[in-house]
């Protein structure tokens, strides 16, 4: 632990805006994760295992389509609308399968997938990391504000996640889609007998939510490698969100997923080898003192 | 003439003990008596699992932690302390069995998803504490400098058959202390919690302390699989305590079937077999024990073990 480290960054406005920046664009790739999870959650029910699976998917398609086209927006386009469409057919084929089971035998069916997708991009991708590289757009000179540095895709990335969440939380409380998705939350068997067809909703949860994943892919792409195990790691701290913000909650994600990118960010500095524990240790306060999050409904 | 189920367990155990410690003497097969060892400790770790799991319909994800307590307080005592073998094993036991009493009393209270996210939280706290406490366990190279095998009771812990049959008789031993608190009083208040926990404290069973208790067992007997694994590795890594392992677990119990005591056992053995015939044929095991696990949640939809007692149960009818 260095304290003093900590101190001496949180003096400086340089260092508070550097490590600020890296804190908020790993939040905002999480929150985009964790929004799908929690979507997931908040109207099937359901703890989607293989969300990481969208997500590292989503990077490896983006990563093709950025080789094939050239086009880094083609890329991430290419990844969403990829892994939504691979949401859809994870939930028809699989999931729909296992509704109303144990638990335990949903997060089975998941792990299933997870380990066989680890292997199918061992094979098409190779098993060494890739790394998708600045597109063209973003190799300008960084900005820099109060003293710190701010590469531009930096502020690029920060800024399409923000608008992501404007638009979801408005089309959840304006849209007449919204209103069902948050309807079939509350009670699926009513908003059925309403004669909303909830087999169609349920699949465009999982589209939306893969959707997101892959989105957050195609993004991560250009600031972190990519290998057949990233989808593990982001799984596990898309949890966390989830549980700190309260699962079901879009704004409990958003604020959550800020509050560990910001203690990632510093954590660096001032717990240096630590700070998943640091994360740990948080998810577990939280958990004692308000189990239902931040946001959650108790149960 | 209706014969005591306690002595027909134990009668069953002895019958198990003595033709796994049998095999060696008519044939020496140094694969075979490996995979008893790794079964050893697997069955250990994932009966206590179950424990949780299938009898108070607690699941927890972070079970592996207790494994990987019981493997470093093991692998510890015996590199820092004089004791010996038995005396350390003990004594790791114990000390798992505080740690699972207060980690439980942490979270036991929270309800069932809850549950499972504050022990993989839990877990995973350990875990990083594990790896990057260095000076003390190594940090992520594990615990190395092996472990002194020292001779008890003409054992000599080096040699491949008596750690072969040290592990059947600990882990034999193992099985039936948690069969025992399974089929006792305290067992069935056990399952009557997991079937209607409402019910169970309408008639004055404190729920908390109920699953505590249960959660202590758990650890404890968990610590127990984890000193077989790091007597078998002669070491300790972080990943016995890692999320992954703990998986593990799970689909132990969950391929052979959460309503049968046995059913973790037989768990435990299809899946280190899988891994071991999986590996020597392709590197993509990942692709081979996904579709497996596919076919098995989709297709019996329940352990097999479970699955044979409802063929079973409908054909007797």
């Amino acid at each position: 632990m260095d304290f003093n480290a900590l101190g001496a960054c949180f003096t400086t406005p340089a260092c508070v805006v550097t490590q600020a920046t890296s804190g908020l664009i790993v939040g905002m790739l999480l929150f985009l994760v964790a929004a799908g999870l929690t979507l997931i959650f908040g109207v099937l029910k359901i703890v989607n295992f293989a969300h990481g699976t969208f997500y590292m998917l989503g990077g490896y398609v983006a990563y093709s389509a950025y080789a094939a086209t050239d086009s880094y927006a083609l890329a991430v386009l290419a990844g969403a609308v990829a892994m939504a469409l691979f949401g859809v057919l994870f939930e028809r084929v699989l999931m729909s399968r296992v509704y109303g089971s144990n638990v335990l035998m949903q997060l089975l069916v998941c792990y299933a997938v997870v380990l066989i997708f680890d292997d199918i991009v061992k094979i098409v991708w190779g098993p060494e990391f890739r790394a998708m590289g600045m597109p063209a757009a973003f190799q300008v000179p960084p900005l820099f504000i109060a003293g710190g540095v701010v590469p531009p895709f930096y502020a690029v990335l920060i800024g399409i996640a923000a608008l992501i969440a404007i638009v979801l939380s408005l089309g959840l409380s304006r849209t007449r889609l919204g209103k069902t998705v948050r309807a079939a939350a509350v009670n699926p068997q009513m908003v059925s007998a309403l004669g909303v067809n909830t087999t169609v909703l349920f699949a465009i949860v999982f589209a939306i939510g893969g959707g997101l994943a892959g989105l957050a892919g195609a993004l991560a792409g250009p600031v972190r490698s990519l290998s057949p195990g990233m989808g593990f790691s982001i799984l596990i701290e898309g949890f966390i969100v989830t549980v700190i913000g309260g699962m079901g909650s879009i704004a409990g994600a958003m604020v959550a997923a800020l509050v560990i990118g910001l203690v990632r960010g510093f954590g660096t500095i001032g717990f240096p080898g630590f700070t998943d524990g640091l994360i740990y240790i948080v998810m577990i306060g939280i958990l004692v003192l308000r189990p239902q999050g931040l946001f959650g409904r108790p149960l | 003439m209706k014969r005591n189920p306690a002595s027909r367990d134990a009668l069953f155990a002895a019958i198990v003990l003595i033709l796994l410690l049998a095999i060696p003497i008519l044939h020496r097969s140094p694969a075979f008596e490996d995979f008893i060892i790794r079964l050893s400790a697997m069955a250990l770790f994932a009966t206590s699992l179950n424990l949780l799991v299938g009898t108070t319909g607690m699941v927890s994800f972070g079970h592996g932690m207790f494994y990987g307590f019981g493997a470093y307080a093991f692998g510890l005592t015996m590199q820092l302390t004089e004791l010996s073998l038995p005396v350390a094993a003990l004594f790791a036991v114990a000390l798992t069995t505080i740690a699972a009493l207060v980690v439980g009393a942490i979270c036991v209270r929270l309800s069932t998803d809850y549950f499972a996210f504050i022990t993989l939280a839990v877990q995973m706290l350990f875990f990083s504490v594990i790896v990057s406490w260095q000076s003390l366990t190594g940090g992520d190279q594990g615990l190395r400098g092996g472990i002194p095998r020292r001779h008890i009771f003409g054992f000599d812990l080096g040699s491949q058959l008596h750690l072969y049959q040290f592990c059947a008789i600990v882990a034999v031993l193992g099985l039936l202390a948690l069969r025992h608190v399974s089929m006792s009083p305290f067992g069935n208040t056990l399952r009557m919690i997991r079937d209607n926990a409402e019910r169970a404290s309408f008639v004055g069973i404190v729920l908390w302390r109920a699953r505590l208790l249960a959660f202590t067992i758990a650890g404890g007997f968990a610590g127990m699989g984890g000193v077989l694994a790091a007597l078998f590795v002669s070491g300790a890594y972080p990943e016995l305590a890692d999320w992954p392992n703990s998986g593990q677990a799970i689909f132990a119990v969950m391929l052979g079937g959460i309503n049968s005591f046995l059913g973790p056992v037989l768990g435990a053995m299809i899946l280190l077999a899988l891994n071991d015939l999986v590996q020597r044929f392709t590197e993509y095991h990942g692709l081979v024990l996904g579709v497996v696990i596919l076919a098995f949640a989709l297709g019996l939809r329940r352990g097999v073990l479970d699955f044979i007692h409802l063929v079973w149960s409908k054909r007797a009818r």
